[in-house]
């Protein structure tokens, strides 16, 4: 199971790929949709290799995306 | 139990006034990069967020004082070491931020600048450098490099650069480093580092300005800059500043390149008045006076 996981808010997104290209295991890519604004934002392609290291929540620039492990988070949910 | 996408938040969402995002800035600007390290700081910094002003000037980097949830100052043009200065001599007790472009700072806010190192005001002071005035339609800056196209400069720059870290030096500032918005990371361990220290502290973030100075220059867009400085950048802690200087396509030395300490000129100045005045001088409140 994966370590960690990824949320996106596609709306807020502005399609510079920078979460794309420096995510070390490559879970994303740039989908071929469109958000309101007109970009593509990224979608999960490799979901079991997130780590939840959360670099592309520190590369993007727009707030549009962060990381998270998973464990962490479940537990902070049933508390 | 409540599903985990309603739990989890953006870390950097609670240091925003989220009414104003999306921010203004273009697609692939490094701006809001810097910020998210600027954030990581503050968390890891475990610093009171009451205790801490961020003031900027303007233009594009001028916009972070108005996005960030700080008691923030939104001062005029060149005018935001001034104003930080004002409120670090007032109120002590507060640990000030200056974020701000290298137009603003080191144009028409260059004086202010080399004096408050000069004199060692405490203040944290964070330069995005985009080399460019971005804000104001691309015109080139004291920092744009030789050769570099602007809508000042339409046959290449041929003015030399001011190298900021060694201005910084040069002045008296007591922690100078550079990173680029491509070292997330170490960005926001300096700055966690600042935010911690006393003295004038400098940093200088490279950032990407895709739509006023790479446009012109053919450079690509945001991700072609993060590569660039991926690549061509070199970690030089403690290389003589001197030799840092950029050029247009050259190697980007990053690092932290001064920390040293020296008396702060709040320090300086009350122990020279109580050696003349005695007990005539009441310095203020908490102040350590001997
Ligand atoms: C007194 C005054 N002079 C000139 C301007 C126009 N002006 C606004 S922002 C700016 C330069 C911004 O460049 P920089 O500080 O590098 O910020 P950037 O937009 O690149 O982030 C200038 C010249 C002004 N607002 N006020
Ligand atoms: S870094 Fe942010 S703005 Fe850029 S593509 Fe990824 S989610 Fe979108
Ligand atoms: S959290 Fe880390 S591993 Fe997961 S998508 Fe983001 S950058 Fe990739
Ligand atoms: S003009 Fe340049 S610095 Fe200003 S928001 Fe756009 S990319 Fe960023």
């Amino acid at each position: 199971m994966a370590k960690g996981s990824v949320s996106i808010i596609v709306e807020r997104c502005k399609g510079c790929a920078f979460c794309v290209e420096f995510c070390p295991t490559k879970v994303l890519a740039l989908s071929s949709a469109f958000n309101a604004k007109g970009y593509h934002p990224p979608h999960v392609v490799a979901p079991e290799k997130c780590s939840g290291c959360d670099l592309c929540g520190m590369y993007c620039p727009d707030f549009a995306i962060y990381g998270y492990k998973i464990g962490k988070k479940e537990s902070e949910a049933a508390a | 139990m409540i599903p985990v996408e309603e739990v989890a938040t953006n870390p950097v969402e609670p240091f925003l006034r989220m009414e104003r995002i999306p921010h203004i800035w273009c697609p692939g600007c490094g701006i809001g990069t810097s910020v998210n390290s600027f954030t990581r700081a503050l968390i890891e910094s475990e610093a009171d967020l009451n205790k801490i002003a961020i003031v900027s000037g303007i233009g594009c980097t001028g916009r972070v004082a108005g996005y960030m949830k700080l008691d923030s100052f939104h001062t005029t043009h060149g005018r935001a070491i001034p104003f930080a200065t004002g409120l670090k001599l007032a109120r002590p007790d507060l640990t000030v931020v200056v974020y701000s472009g290298d137009g603003d700072l080191f144009a028409i806010g260059g004086n202010h600048f080399i004096h408050a190192a000069r004199r060692n005001i405490d203040l944290k002071v964070i330069c995005v450098n985009n080399l460019i005035y971005a804000m104001t339609g691309g015109q080139a800056a004291p920092t744009t490099p030789v050769t570099a196209v602007s809508t000042t400069s339409p046959y290449g720059c041929y003015e030399p650069p001011f190298n900021l870290p060694y201005l910084a030096a040069a002045a008296g500032a007591t922690y100078v480093a550079r990173w680029t918005t491509f070292h997330v990371r170490q960005l926001a361990r300096a700055m966690k580092e600042i935010l911690r220290r006393k003295g004038f502290s400098f940093i200088e973030v490279i950032s990407p300005c895709p739509t006023l100075y790479q446009r012109r220059n053919k450079m690509g867009d945001g991700l072609d800059a993060m590569k660039f400085y991926k690549e061509h950048s070199k970690v030089k802690n403690g290389a003589p500043t001197a030799e840092v200087g950029l050029d247009i396509a050259g190697d980007i030395i990053v690092g932290k390149f001064i920390e040293i300490e020296r008396p702060s000129y709040a320090d300086v100045m009350r122990h020279q008045l109580h050696a003349r005045l005695g007990d005539r001088y009441a310095c203020e409140e908490g102040a350590v006076c001997q």
